[in-house]
């Protein structure tokens, strides 16, 4: 470690960036972005794709050298103290990199040589964290023909062998069907119980919701917005949503008849319209005042996916 | 700290070569067979009765053999760093896994290098004995030839996983094969003495690594080398191979950090 190490805003202050860019050629990945991690929080980047996460991490995660601005992370610097950041991350990438020629043991088993573990701690971290990701019983089974998300949980306990202080998961749960992100989400619940900090990217508003204490929404290198799920709903959308469907051909008529009901806000999608209100029900009676009947009616909360529409003009998942 | 980082590596690579060794060493032992068989004794024969003056005065397959042994030990080389390479990096992807770790990009080179002189050093033991079989040893001088041997394919290795790395395609493989590797397999002395080429084209023979290479592991095996030469060789080899890892440290970390 350099002698010349500040402590930006507290001592648990894990990571701290300030103005960080990325570019590749002209383009400009990360364009001036603001955050500071905090220890045993789980953080997270919500942002459709494009829009810097996986470049973000890929800075935090110190194989991707910034741009411009201030990273600081354990209170290093990437670039300079590259291998002993490293040694004390986690990664979960975005990519499965797993030797799939070898069998799950020996994944982890070279993993633990990666950082320098002796052999014992080695062999009992890695019963545990198979344990752990409940894939003891193909141990010593080749990696090739597992499934997706067993791909992605023994990912996950090869990020934990050196007992990380940050965990870093870009998409952990992308491409994976809805059962196995369940067992995912369920593991990565569990370690954010054990206090391990989490930092995660997704452009799954659920994702974010169930798992994440603070997140920031990123937006074409930006952050748009940043706060805990509930405080960016309650601050960027309205407590219910109406959502209405017509028939294709009044679609369009509706939407401007609606315009001047009393609603907060509306949103023309392609396929529905979303009306922000503080009481769906009487938001709906007076739709149906103006002489409208919508082919179907659907009242429900505010989620992440409002907040971001409302952000960006634009829709997270397509 | 450096060389135990590469040496992680290393032995992921040892880890991924315990399933498919006994193979690989298959190969080893009928390669050398095959070659020494074919051209060593059948067609030594016909070159042996036409008068082996011009071979320096030995029979062809004591000509041949330690040329082979050489230009067998580029072939590995090549083959170790060009496949092996791009897949960690493009298909298998665990080039990235270890780059996520403590190790920096050149120690993932270094240790996929000290890999590749391993499977050298195993292949030329392993090609001696197939000459020791074949009775294609006169002098023993020749041990002195595998590290020789290694050498020559380090000089290949080095350079061609330097710039494996910076590939998108294995398309760009088959050129070199087809227009490196073979041709100097065919012109830099391993089947006959570069004398036999033309004047004018003899000065590109000399500079080819493969020739220094066939030429020492050569006068060692007849046990006619000398100090001067051996120390050209070993110095051309020995500073192509530096070079490439100098220049592979800096096209493995912009591949792998980027």
């Amino acid at each position: 470690m350099t002698g010349s190490v500040t402590e930006v805003s507290g001592p648990d202050v894990l990571i701290h960036a300030s103005g960080l860019t990325k570019s590749f050629g002209g383009a400009m990945a990360v364009a001036g972005i603001d955050f500071d991690l905090r220890r045993g929080e789980a953080f997270g980047f919500l942002g459709p794709n494009g829009a810097g996460k996986s470049s973000t991490m890929r800075m935090i995660g110190c194989v991707s050298p910034p741009s411009g601005g201030e990273l600081t992370i354990l209170g290093m610097d990437p670039v300079a103290d590259g291998p002993a950041i490293r040694a004390r991350l986690g990664v979960v990438p975005q990519e499965d990199t797993l030797d799939v020629e070898l069998t799950v043991r020996e994944n982890l088993i070279i993993y633990g040589r990666y950082f320098g573990l002796p052999r014992p701690v080695i062999a009992e971290r890695t019963a545990r964290l198979l344990e752990f990701v409940q894939l003891s019983d193909r141990a010593d089974d080749q990696v090739e023909p597992l499934s997706g998300g067993m791909k992605r949980r023994l990912t996950i306990a090869r990020s934990l062998i050196n007992e990380p202080e940050i965990l870093l998961l870009d998409e952990p749960t992308t491409g994976l069907d809805p059962q196995a992100r369940h067992a995912v989400w369920d593991r990565l619940y569990r370690l954010k119980q054990q206090g391990v900090t989490l930092v995660l990217t997704t452009h799954y508003m659920d994702e974010a919701e169930q798992l994440c204490d603070r997140l920031v929404v990123m937006d074409r290198g930006k952050i748009a917005a940043e706060g805990s799920p509930r405080e960016l709903i309650e601050r960027y959308s309205t407590p219910e949503v109406l959502e209405l469907r017509f028939n294709p051909a009044e679609h369009e008529q509706a939407s401007e008849k609606i315009a001047g009901a009393p609603a907060e806000r509306l949103e023309v999608l392609a396929d529905r319209i979303l009306v922000y209100t503080r009481n769906g029900d009487t938001a709906l009676a007076a739709v149906r005042e103006l002489g409208l009947e919508p082919l179907t009616s659907l009242v429900r909360r505010s989620t992440m996916e409002d907040v971001f529409l409302r952000l960006t003009g634009r829709q997270l998942e397509d | 700290m450096t060389w135990s980082f590469a040496v992680r590596e290393f032995r992921y690579w040892l880890t991924n070569y315990r399933r498919t060794w006994r193979g690989s060493i298959y190969t080893s032992f009928l390669s050398p067979v095959l070659y020494l068989g074919a051209m060593g004794l059948g067609l030594g024969k016909l070159v042996d009765a036409h008068g082996t003056a011009r071979l320096g005065g030995v029979g062809y397959l004591a000509f041949l053999a330690p040329g082979l042994l050489a230009a067998a030990a580029m072939q590995s080389g090549i083959e170790e760093s060009t496949y092996p390479v791009l897949g960690s990096v493009k298909w298998r992807r665990t080039y990235y896994a270890a780059a996520a770790s403590p190790l920096r990009p050149a120690d993932i080179f270094h240790g996929h290098l000290l890999f590749t002189i391993m499977r050298l050093a195993m292949n030329s033991a392993i090609f001696l004995l197939v000459m020791a079989a074949f009775g294609a040893i006169t002098s023993p001088w020749v041990l002195a030839a595998v590290p020789v041997a290694v050498l020559t394919g380090l000089a290949f290795a080095a350079p061609v996983e330097a710039w494996a790395i910076t590939v998108s395609k294995d398309t760009s493989f088959a050129l070199v094969f087809r227009f490196g590797m073979i041709p100097l397999f065919l012109f830099s002395g391993t089947f006959f003495p570069v004398t036999q080429l033309p004047v004018w084209i003899r000065p590109l023979a000399y500079v080819t690594p493969l020739w220094h290479g066939v030429a020492l592991c050569r006068s060692l095996s007849l046990g006619t080398a000398t100090l001067g030469g051996a120390l050209v060789h070993v110095g051309y080899l020995t500073a192509l191979a530096a070079v490439s890892i100098v220049v592979g440290n800096r096209t493995y970390r912009r591949r792998l950090c980027v």
